[in-house]
Parts: structure tokens; C-alpha cells; sequence
């Protein structure tokens, strides 16, 4: 099974969100992640969804996804011509003692530090999944308190756009 | 007897189109709308059943010159009549029912139409909109029930939205590959005043409704279809819908290649056909599954490579190229790798790949199909469909439902509920135009029979219509011939009555020692007979008749044609022990087909002559 991510554009109508996320769970497939939100198009709507598939059921979802009258239309994103980025919120317990050693490592990975109490830290930063991973891997030896992350949110590299073309569709 | 006749349409009614000029602008409530809708969409019958949150509806519903409800008791009964209607008559079927429990018991129908590509459209009352979420009075969350077994489905609550709503309902429902939609609205949308606008076109971006066949694929079919030696086109329920039947008799004669139907596609091309084989699949003629499993080329038209037509699906026609035609892009390669795709609407891939095999004849030849035919008529002769009688000395009821064929005829309507009976339906009566039989073959759904009948009838009320169905099924279903008595929809139905659950029975027999857990049904020869099913129909407003020997059949199924003043009820009991053959038995190879219980053909006998 290989990771493939899916951008699935989307009139933006009630419940669509779960006539997608319901396809896929009706046909055996888990999502890994999911973030949905608008477009520049505000009638427009944007999935994306990260899934652990073969080629071939991929094909099959695909097409099924494609049946769903309010999907305009799939793109799946190839890493390598992609940016794909995930956000995390990491609560830390730091007291005077702690701090100096987690803002090196927020440093180091180039995040931030959005929320200070006096013996703990929120830590938010963005990026690919795999620097999320090794920044957490970083903070370890810490006491981690809650950990939040977004889905997977990817736009293909270069000059063209997805939502244009089903944009003209949408309104032709 | 009461008879209670709803207004039929009248011949000179104005056009829908005009219909909705008329309309647009007048301010009217949201259930008025919903029935100006239903007119503008030229629904003429509808099936249904009121509740409290779809009773606002019923009120302008009882003054509509142009749309018959007709009342059913079980909203069950309104789905599966909507389907027969839709399949006998190629319109979509209408079916309203009100909220939680109504329709929650429309699900299976819209089930078995999504499963089976029937157009149908399910209006359905819904709690009011400030009561939605609060686990309200028949409250159910309909539309997330129903959206992975619907082609599209909507929850309405503004009142301006209905017409719009309803007219897309009917353009999904019977464009591109056909299918239920269910259309919810609120009771308080239906209450509230609005301004009557249908829609002058559809707009839905996001909805396909089908490419047109590729050029480049057709030739290459072509060219495959003008080269083969052992060709076989395997036909599905989707020429059924598209209504492509001719093509498909100019491409069957064109091309010389062998036929086979499935249980869906049965008429599709007259059983008469010399180049039809019968259906293929767990149940089909030795030489139709005989034919799949040893074609070098095999033509997919409208099918689904289901898994009771290809067994063991790693061994399902080995030899052979695929070509795959189907208007739904899903269905291609979903099963089985595809060679030559050819996505669109059997009725356009017909008209384009007919002449391209003309072509292709001009070049090539006709191709050499001689030594095929003559494997292929061995196969038929040596084994065709039969059976003998039961030890028992009961009436066997293959001979029952083969006779019911030939003297009912092939302008008759047959529809079937869903096991043995089903089977030998499908087997033993010849079908020779399309839209004939009518039975659930994807859901497989008990019950099916008797509303489907009742639909068909109404749709096409100058044919006979048969319903043959099992003791099970009936008393699944039975109620609504009180609806067929009330309302002059004079079906027949024949019960295959077996007193058991006959197909579990059969896979008792064969698989668990026969040990028979749960299949004695009680209703037959020499058994309590709880329900008789003779009172029974007599009790509904039918006429009742039994049959319990061979003798008997054709004089009792004579007297039934007879009447035709009310529905007829004839319970033919039969034998017990009657199994349906031959037989792939569930998860294993085509190859291993039974001709008769332990009696495997012999394959090679004419390769090595």
C-alpha cells in the first residue's frame, strides 16, 4: 500500500463532507487525514485526503468520487510536485528550568511559540509530515501535555490551477 | 367490489413544458409546489402512503387531474412498485412516504433500485425544520440513511427550493446510468408560502450523465469482434435500460458471435435467438457458462462481472480479451482487468460499433466461427435446460412456471420475488422482448414480487402481468394486493408454494447435511397450510385458486388468465425437493459447474473429436 493524497474539489453544499468521507469507509479504505475548507471561489470547496491505498482501488474510489454529484473534481498530488503541510499545537510543561532546552528545539525547527504560562509552553508549527514527526521525536525527553494536528493541507507546484477549470464548469 | 379510480391523465392535457409556463410566478404553498412539480416532471402514477409530516402534501395531491396516487399498506409496497413501474414502463417510478418510520421503510427499495440501476424518485415528509436534530416525533435522518444507497439524495427546507430540488431529482434519476434519488423536506417547507419556478435547464456541474463512446475503443472492439474465434457477448441489465435491444440484434446477427444474458438482461434479445445461449452465472445453462469460460473474446454490454456470474472471479474466462462497455466509467475494471474500455450509452455504442464491424468485415472477412458453433451446439444439446420429477410424486415447479410461459405468451410481464422460484423463472419461460421480466437481482430482495406486479400493471395495464413468487416471499409482501383489489389492478400471481424457504432449503441439502434449520414454512402439501393461502387472497378481494398436481396446471392457470375483473391468487404446491440446476456452487471456479447434483460435464469431449 503506498500514501497518496487526493484533492477533491466540492460544490459547497450540507453534507458533503460526510458523502466523502462515507465513501470512503464504505468501500474499506481509512483515511489517514482529512481537512476540508473554502477556495478562492466561495461556492467551491476543498478536500484533502490522504489515504494508505493500492493504485488500483484507488482508481475505484476515484471513480466512485467522481459519481458523487457535488465532487467537481479529483486531482491526486504527487509528493514531489506538491507542497503538502500539516499544523500541530503541542502543549509542553516547561518551568524556568525546562524552557531554555524546548525553545532551542522550537528554534531549531523553526516553529513558534503562540501560548507562555509560567510552567508550560503551546508550541505551533508547520510543515510536511515528516518534520512534524522529528520535532516531536525532539521534544520526548519532554513532558508532551496534548498534541493537535490538522490534516494534510497540498497545492501543486507551479503556475496552474485545480480550481479553475471546475470553476468554469460550476458556473458555465 | 369497491372501486375507487383515481382521474387517469387525460389525453389532451397540455405538455409538461407548458404545464410549467403556466405555473412559473404563481404563489402557491411548498406542498402545492411539490405536486405542480411532480405534474411538470410528467409523473402521472405514484405510489404511496401519508403520515403526519408529509400531509400537508396529500391535501393539493387530492385535487390533481394529472397525477394517481395510489394507496398502498406498506411503504415497502410503494418502493418496489415504483421499480416495476419504472422497469416495465422505462419512466422513472414515483414513490412518496412520510418521515422517521415511512420512510425508513423505503430503504430497501431504494436499496435494490441503486443496486439494480432503476429510475426512481422517493419524495419523503420530514419533521419541521426547528425540530430537525432534536430526536423529534418519527424523526429519522433519512437522507444520511439513504446516501450510500442512493445516486444523489437532498434534504429541502426552503420552499422556493422544491421545484428545483424535484426537477433535478428526475434528470439524475433517469440520465447516465439510472438510479434512485430521494428527495426530503420539511413539513414546515411544505407549510410556507412560495413562488412557483421550475427550472428551464439543469445545472449540475458536478453530475455526469455519460461520455460518448471513443472512437479509438470501438475500432479496436471491432476489430477484436472481426478476428475472435471464440466469441461470446456477455450481456447485462444496461442494454435493458438504455432501451438498446435492436442494436444489440444487429450487432448479435453482424457479428455471429454467441449471447448470453444475464438475469438482468433476460428479453434483451429474444430467447429464440439461434445464438443465444441463456444466461450465464451460479444458475445459467452449461453452455452459456461453458461458452464464458473458453471464449478468446468476451464482449461485456451493460454487465458487471458479478460474482454470481463469475464464480471464482480468478477464474472467470481465462482465455479471454476483454472488451467492457458500460455508461457508468466505475463499473470498468472494477472487477476484472479490462483490455479495450468503452465508456457511454450501449444505444450509441451500438450505433457506432455496428458499422465499424462492418468495416472491419471488409477488411478481414467475416471470421470463421464454424468450429465455435459446433462446440457451442454441443454443449446446448447435449446439455439443456431440463429436470425430472420429484420422488415425492408433487408437482414439479419448473413444469408449473414453463407452462405459465407458454400459455400466458411473451407479451406477459413476469416478475419474480427472489430464490428458487426466481431461478426456474429465469430458466424455464422464454422471454422475447425486453422489459418483460422483472425481477431484484443485484439485492436479491424477498418480497420483491408482488408490489413490482402491481406497479407493472399500472404502468402497462393492457399487458398480463404475472408475479411469480415463493411461499416466502408472498407472505413478505402479500398486503398489497388489497391495494391491487381497491384499485382495479387485476395482477396474477402465482405462488411456487414449496412450504419452505426453497433456495436455503437447497443449500441445506447440499452444504449442511441437511439439516433443515428454519426453512419449513408450513404452507404446503400435507401441512397445517397456516396461512392458506387460498383464504388468504380470498380474504384480500382476490380470487383464489389451488393447483396441486401436474395434471392440473394447465386448466388452473387457463381459469386464472379467465379472470380479469380482480387480481388471482393460485397457490400451486409443489415439490419440496425440487433444486434449482445446474449449479456453481458460491466461491468456487465456472470450470466446476453441476449439470445435475454430482454430474459434471465432460469439458474437452468436443476439442479432442
Amino acid at each position: 500500500m503506498t500514501r497518496h493524497t487526493l484533492s477533491v474539489l466540492v460544490e459547497n453544499k450540507p453534507g458533503v463532507l460526510a458523502r466523502v468521507a462515507g465513501l470512503f469507509s464504505r468501500r474499506a479504505f481509512n483515511i489517514h487525514s482529512l481537512a476540508v475548507g473554502q477556495t478562492e471561489h466561495e461556492d467551491i470547496s476543498r478536500i484533502t485526503v490522504v489515504v494508505d491505498v493500492d493504485q488500483l482501488p484507488l482508481e475505484q474510489v476515484t471513480k466512485q468520487l467522481n459519481k458523487l454529484v457535488h465532487v467537481l473534481k479529483i486531482v491526486e498530488l504527487e509528493r514531489d510536485k506538491s507542497v503538502q503541510r500539516d499544523l500541530i499545537l503541542v502543549k509542553v510543561r516547561a518551568d524556568a528550568r525546562q524552557r531554555a532546552d524546548v525553545l532551542q528545539i522550537v528554534e531549531l525547527f523553526r516553529a513558534h511559540v503562540v501560548d507562555v504560562a509560567s510552567d508550560s509552553l503551546v508550541i505551533e508549527a508547520v510543515g510536511a509530515p515528516e518534520k512534524l514527526e522529528a520535532l516531536l521525536a525532539a521534544l520526548g525527553s519532554h513532558d508532551i501535555r496534548e498534541i493537535v494536528q490538522s490534516g494534510t493541507v497540498a497545492i501543486g507546484r507551479g503556475a496552474r490551477s485545480i480550481t479553475e477549470r471546475a470553476f468554469d464548469r460550476a458556473s458555465a | 367490489m369497491a372501486q375507487v379510480k383515481a382521474p387517469k391523465p387525460s389525453a389532451l392535457a397540455p405538455q409538461p413544458s407548458a404545464l410549467a409556463q403556466a405555473a412559473n410566478g404563481q404563489e402557491m404553498t411548498g406542498a402545492q409546489a411539490i405536486i405542480k412539480s411532480l405534474e411538470c416532471a410528467g409523473a402521472t402514477d405514484v405510489f404511496g402512503l401519508p403520515g403526519g409530516a408529509i400531509l400537508p402534501t396529500y391535501d393539493p395531491l387530492m385535487d390533481s387531474q394529472r397525477v394517481r396516487h395510489i394507496l398502498v399498506r406498506h411503504e415497502q409496497g410503494a418502493g418496489h412498485a415504483a421499480q416495476g413501474y419504472a422497469h416495465a414502463t422505462g419512466k422513472p417510478g414515483v414513490c412518496i412516504a412520510t418521515s422517521g418510520p415511512g420512510a425508513t421503510n423505503l430503504v430497501t427499495p431504494i436499496a435494490d433500485a441503486n443496486m439494480d440501476s432503476i429510475p426512481m424518485v422517493a419524495i419523503t415528509g420530514q419533521v419541521g425544520a426547528s425540530l430537525i436534530g432534536t430526536d423529534a416525533f418519527q424523526e429519522a435522518d433519512i437522507v444520511g440513511i439513504t446516501a450510500p444507497i442512493t445516486k444523489h439524495n437532498v434534504l429541502v427546507t426552503d420552499p422556493n427550493e422544491i421545484p428545483q430540488a424535484i426537477a433535478e431529482a428526475f434528470y439524475i434519476a433517469t440520465h447516465g446510468r439510472p438510479g434512485p434519488v430521494l428527495v426530503d423536506i420539511t413539513k414546515s417547507a411544505q407549510q410556507a408560502p412560495m413562488t412557483f419556478q421550475w427550472p428551464e435547464r439543469i445545472e449540475l456541474p458536478g453530475f455526469n450523465s455519460g461520455a460518448r463512446p471513443h472512437s479509438k475503443t470501438v475500432q479496436e472492439a471491432a476489430r477484436l469482434l472481426a478476428t475472435a474465434r471464440r466469441p461470446v457477448l456477455y450481456v447485462g441489465g444496461g442494454v435493458i435500460r438504455s432501451g438498446a435491444s435492436a442494436g444489440l440484434r444487429k450487432l448479435t446477427d453482424l457479428s455471429g458471435a454467441a449471447v448470453t444474458t444475464t438475469l438482468m438482461a433476460r428479453g434483451a434479445l429474444p430467447d429464440s435467438h439461434p445464438q443465444h445461449l441463456g444466461m450465464p452465472g451460479m444458475h445459467g445453462t452449461v453452455a452459456a457458462v461453458a461458452s464464458l469460460q473458453k471464449a478468446d473474446l468476451v464482449v461485456a454490454l451493460g454487465a458487471r462481472f458479478d460474482d454470481r456470474v463469475t464464480g471464482k472471479l480468478e477464474s472467470f474466462a481465462p482465455h479471454a480479451t476483454i472488451v467492457h462497455a458500460d455508461i457508468d466509467p466505475a463499473e470498468i475494471g472494477k472487477n476484472r482487468a479490462v483490455d479495450v474500455p468503452i465508456v457511454g450509452d450501449l444505444k450509441e455504442v451500438f450505433d457506432a460499433l455496428v458499422p465499424a464491424l462492418e468495416e472491419e468485415h471488409l477488411k478481414h472477412g467475416k471470421p470463421d466461427l464454424e468450429a465455435w458453433w459446433a462446440q457451442l451446439d454441443q454443449w446446448r444439446d447435449t446439455y439443456g435446460l431440463g429436470f425430472v420429477p420429484t420422488d415425492d410424486g408433487l408437482s414439479s415447479p419448473q413444469h408449473v412456471i414453463q407452462r405459465l410461459g407458454e400459455i400466458s405468451g411473451p407479451d406477459t410481464i413476469f416478475t419474480s420475488g427472489v430464490g428458487q422460484h426466481q431461478m426456474w423463472a429465469s430458466q424455464f419461460i422464454k422471454y422475447e422482448r425486453p422489459n418483460t421480466w422483472i425481477n431484484s437481482g443485484g439485492l436479491g430482495t424477498m418480497g420483491f414480487s408482488v408490489p413490482a406486479a402491481m406497479g407493472a400493471k399500472v404502468g402497462e395495464p393492457d399487458r398480463t402481468v404475472w408475479s411469480i413468487d415463493g411461499d416466502g416471499c408472498f407472505q413478505m409482501t402479500n398486503q398489497e394486493l388489497v391495494t391491487c383489489a381497491i384499485n382495479n389492478i387485476p395482477i396474477k400471481v402465482a405462488i411456487v408454494n414449496n412450504s419452505s424457504l426453497g433456495m436455503v432449503r437447497q443449500w441445506q441439502t447440499l452444504y449442511y447435511n441437511q439439516r433443515y434449520s428454519n426453512t419449513d414454512l408450513h404452507t404446503g402439501h400435507g401441512t397445517q397450510r397456516i396461512p392458506d393461502f387460498v383464504k388468504l387472497a380470498e380474504a384480500m378481494g382476490c380470487a383464489g385458486l389451488r393447483c396441486e398436481s401436474d395434471a392440473d396446471v394447465d386448466a388452473t392457470i387457463k381459469r386464472a388468465m379467465e379472470i380479469n375483473d380482480q387480481p388471482v391468487v393460485v397457490d400451486f404446491t409443489v415439490s419440496r425437493d425440487a433444486m434449482v440446476w445446474p449449479m456453481v456452487a458460491a466461491g468456487t471456479s465456472n470450470d466446476e459447474i453441476q449439470y445435475a447434483r454430482g454430474i459434471a460435464p465432460e469439458w474437452d469431449r468436443g476439442e479432442e473429436e
